[in-house]
């Protein structure tokens, strides 16, 4: 019968896992905002007028923070003006 | 307008504004001004018309916007350092309070700013709280660069000299969403652990049996030392103040719950109520959650600091510079430009100065001021810049001593007043009371009996369904308002509006229109011709009467030209229209000697004279908000009304009319004048419901019982207050009123029903039978009950009262 509490003891540390996942959650200020990612994670980035950039396709997810990226797009956007 | 216009009613591309004023088409698209095609422009430049695909017609109206050098002073290191939450080398973090983020357009665009100028690493908005926020790289885009891109994309940032104590407020809510997340963690699994227990396994090995009765002690410690740590501590608190609070029972019956199952788990006699323990913070504690909803986008407690600007200009040495306004001191030289508020109590030394006080004092018109006359601060110039001296820092201007007030430094403490809290001390005596009863029944058999049934009691009675009742009414309540755009601070609001016996009426703005005024004309009769020519006359004047009487004719005088057209300041204006000379202006300007019927009072007029013969004159009266009439007909019969204003006795007449001679009405009040009218209310024994909106009613709001501040727009500025309103939900008062009776009504039935409740439980209770199985499906049960009817049937009324 013993395996149960070893059992019983996994389960209260998984549920544990998860307790501490939430409480980062709330720490990180993800409940703080309750409308705004409703919202955000629907918007979707255009498809460039211009070709795309060299590692392929813009997807959403890549577009949004990274500032390498970033500097790297304005470039491009600076030289289709000039055109 | 005329009926060219109406024809065509375009809707701006950008605002969606109607295009009646200006028209201009670019690229197959109406736009409404300059300002909404610039914006149009930059977002298709840089690719990101997406903006006008997440919803139509998202932007701003910028209209009447331009900023010049308005931001001018954000070049200034000191002043950036106030607004700049962090700042090192090339990183540096910004948030601003932007009223105008309204859809999801707006936060498409704040948050792909990045796109649009180099500098930007990163920008998130908070929609709830209508925040901005930006990390950027102050070498490459400066601060003043960032908050100008964002004005001439409509969204202007707020920038007052509240920003000067910015502190970093974590939000309250967090350690209440801790709790209610440990909590239920521990409710969850305490009950899957005592499922064993609830079906009986007689089988189960004692020391898994032990074993799991020593897990839910473990689980239900945070619970009982972090979750109950509040109730503990404002039940401590209340009775330190020889007061019972709601939280006495409750903390007694969490320390009796947790001790007694300790004892019984320890000494093996049983499982304990460690399930019913931790299931009733839980619901406590969403309760709570409920109950302390609050409209994040509205501040309910800004100060003249929200309304006053951050920097000033200042000459040093004869050269203007940008300081903050905190340092002014007296005797330094100060320029206020247009649509400027001057930050304290200063002379004029420019010629002329035009001042809008109607936030301040409630006078609707400008005031004119000359050279060496004593300027108020809080005033607002229109027209060109002025040069003050100041005579008093800004801490100690008249307006600003207001807050020096008494109504301002204590706390308004409503939470005894509660209707919970009332019934709390009765509620914990007769527990008590039967407590003990059962106790010293039981006494004479069996000691171990007696003190089960003294604990069982006290377990049971534990009033977690009758503190639910009120925070699920109330918290419903307070929702159904806030979709009436009627925003309450907090839950006590509604409770208090019951309580009213009389109600105090600003009137600039709050009963009048703030921007709009009833232009009538009286004299000799004349034609039409003749009000197209004044309309011609007065719209080349900038002088607030001028637009205001330009506004209200309904001429198109396009195509008249003007002869000889001149503005005296201080008197009128003058021109030759098509031969005829126009003279517009007060009555010494226009008087041409002759006799005239019309007599001079103090209400704010145009005389008007057409070849040196006058013709009479336009009558400029506030506007009153329509429904007026009905509000105080329903509302006259049950409460004693007095009107407030800072304007002067010229419109009695028609207050008169509204209000009835059983209102008392008071002119020419000052702002403290106002503050000390409700506190001899309040001493007559008056609760007092004041309704106002400027800074003037600041204090008399303060010390009502409670103050509505009445807006136009939420994301105006509005002084602290226990409610906002917009101005067209003021016809719906006296439903408000109504309804707050109605979820009281609730309350009471819901606290009923938790009653019943209580017997049935202390009835188990007196009788020994309380096993942990009853209270734990007794406890919940209870709970989501009154949960239900209290949320259900405040909506159902709602309807019913065609509140929503």
């Amino acid at each position: 019968m013993s395996v149960i509490i070893v059992l019983i003891i996994i389960s209260v540390v998984v549920a544990v896992f998860f307790l501490g996942l939430f409480i980062w959650a709330v720490n990180t200020g993800q409940f703080d905002d309750t409308y705004s990612p409703s919202v955000r994670m629907l918007f979707e980035d255009k498809k460039p007028a211009y070709p795309a950039s060299p590692a392929g396709g813009r997807t959403g997810r890549h577009s949004k923070s990274q500032p390498s990226r970033q500097t790297g797009m304005k470039e491009k956007k600076d030289e289709d003006k000039k055109k | 307008m005329t009926g060219k216009d109406k024809a065509v009613k375009t809707i701006c591309y950008h605002c969606g504004d109607n295009c009646d004023r200006e028209h201009i088409v670019f690229e197959d698209k109406d736009f409404c001004c300059n300002g909404c095609k610039t914006v149009y422009e930059i977002l298709n430049q840089n690719d990101l018309c997406t903006y006008y695909d997440l919803e139509q017609n998202p932007g701003i109206s910028l209209k009447s916007k331009k900023f010049d050098d308005k931001y001018a002073y954000l070049d200034n290191e000191e002043i950036t350092h106030l607004i700049l939450d962090f700042k090192d080398g090339e990183k540096a973090k910004v948030t601003f309070y932007i009223p105008s983020i309204h859809c999801s357009s707006c936060i498409w665009l704040l948050e792909n700013l990045y796109k649009l100028t180099d500098g930007v690493n990163h920008s998130r908005v908070n929609f709830v709280k209508k925040e901005f926020s930006a990390d950027f790289n102050p070498e490459i885009i400066s601060v003043r660069k960032l908050v100008e891109l964002m004005v001439t994309l409509g969204y202007e940032p707020s920038i007052s000299l509240e920003d000067s104590n910015k502190k970093n407020e974590k939000s309250i809510n967090r350690s209440l969403y801790l709790k209610i997340g440990v909590a239920g963690f521990a409710f969850g699994n305490i009950m899957l652990l005592s499922l064993p227990e609830y079906f009986g396994f007689e089988g189960l090995e004692k020391n898994i049996q032990r074993f799991l009765t020593y897990l839910n002690i473990l689980l239900s410690l945070p619970v009982v030392f972090y979750c109950a740590s509040d109730y503990f501590k404002s039940a401590w608190s209340g009775l330190k103040q020889k007061f019972i609070n709601i939280d006495v029972p409750i903390s007694l019956g969490i320390i009796v719950l947790f001790t007694r199952s300790l004892y019984e788990i320890i000494s093996m006699s049983g499982p304990g109520y460690l399930d019913s323990l931790s299931g009733l913070l839980f619901f406590l504690l969403v309760g709570r959650w409920f109950q302390n909803y609050t409209y994040q986008g509205l501040s309910f407690e800004r100060d003249y600091k929200s309304y006053f600007p951050l920097a000033i200009y200042k000459y040093v040495d004869g050269i203007l510079k940008s300081i903050p306004v905190n340092r002014i001191e007296k005797g330094d030289v100060i320029n206020v430009r247009n649509q400027e508020i001057i930050p304290a109590d200063s002379i004029l030394k420019s010629d002329h100065a035009n001042i809008d006080y109607s936030f301040v004092t409630g006078e609707s018109n400008p005031v004119s001021k000359n050279n060496g006359d004593y300027i108020y601060a809080g005033g607002r110039q229109l027209g060109e810049s002025i040069n003050l001296e100041v005579v008093k820092p800004v801490s100690q201007s008249y307006l600003t001593q207001l807050w020096n007030n008494d109504a301002f430094t204590k706390e308004k403490d409503e939470s005894f007043e509660s209707l919970i809290n009332k019934i709390s001390k009765y509620f914990t005596i007769a527990v008590l009371t039967i407590a003990l009863l059962g106790f010293a029944f039981w006494v004479g058999n069996d000691f171990k009996t007696a003190l089960n049934v003294l604990t069982a009691v006290l377990i049971v009675a534990c009033p977690c369904a009758l503190t639910l009742s009120a925070p699920f009414t109330l918290g419903s309540a307070m929702r159904i308002f806030g979709k009436k755009n009627f925003y309450i601070k907090n839950v006590n609001v509604i409770e208090r509006l019951l309580k009213i016996s009389h109600i105090v009426f600003d009137k600039t703005g709050t009963i009048t229109y703030n921007q709009t005024s009833e232009v009538n004309y009286e004299g000799v009769e004349v034609e039409q011709d003749d009000f197209k020519n004044i309309k011609a006359l007065a719209i080349n004047s900038t002088h607030p009467l001028s637009r205001i009487l330009a506004e209200s004719i309904d001429e198109n005088p396009d195509n008249i030209s003007l002869d000889k057209y001149e503005e005296i300041t201080g008197s009128g204006l003058q021109a030759e229209v098509e031969g005829d000379a126009y003279k517009l202006g007060n009555w010494d300007f226009v008087n041409t000697g002759e006799y005239s019927s019309l007599e001079i009072t103090d209400a704010t007029q145009i005389f008007v004279s057409k070849n040196a013969r006058l013709l009479g004159r336009f009558k400029i009266e506030n506007k009153y908000r329509e429904g007026l009439k009905e509000i105080v007909s329903f509302l006259k019969s049950r409460f004693g009304f007095s009107i407030l204003t800072g304007d002067n006795k010229n419109e009695e007449r028609r207050l008169i009319e509204l209000f009835g001679n059983s209102a008392t009405y008071k002119f020419k009040q000052s702002p403290q004048d106002k503050l000390d009218y409700i506190i001899k209310l309040q001493k007559q024994n008056a609760y007092v419901l004041m309704i106002g909106d400027g800074l003037n009613d600041a204090g008399a709001l303060r010390q009502s019982n409670i103050g509505i501040s009445v807006t136009d727009d939420t994301s105006n500025f509005t002084p602290a207050s226990d409610a906002i309103m917009t101005s067209n939900s003021l016809r719906d008062l006296p439903k408000f009123i109504n309804f707050a009776q109605v979820s009281h009504a609730i309350v009471i039935a819901a606290f009923t029903i938790s009653f019943l409740y209580n017997i049935l439980g202390i009835s188990f209770a007196l009788t020994g039978k309380l096993t942990p199985l009853v209270a734990a499906i007794l406890m919940p049960l209870s709970s989501i009950s009154v949960v239900v009817f209290a949320t259900t049937v405040t909506n159902l009324m709602a309807k019913i009262k065609k509140l929503v």
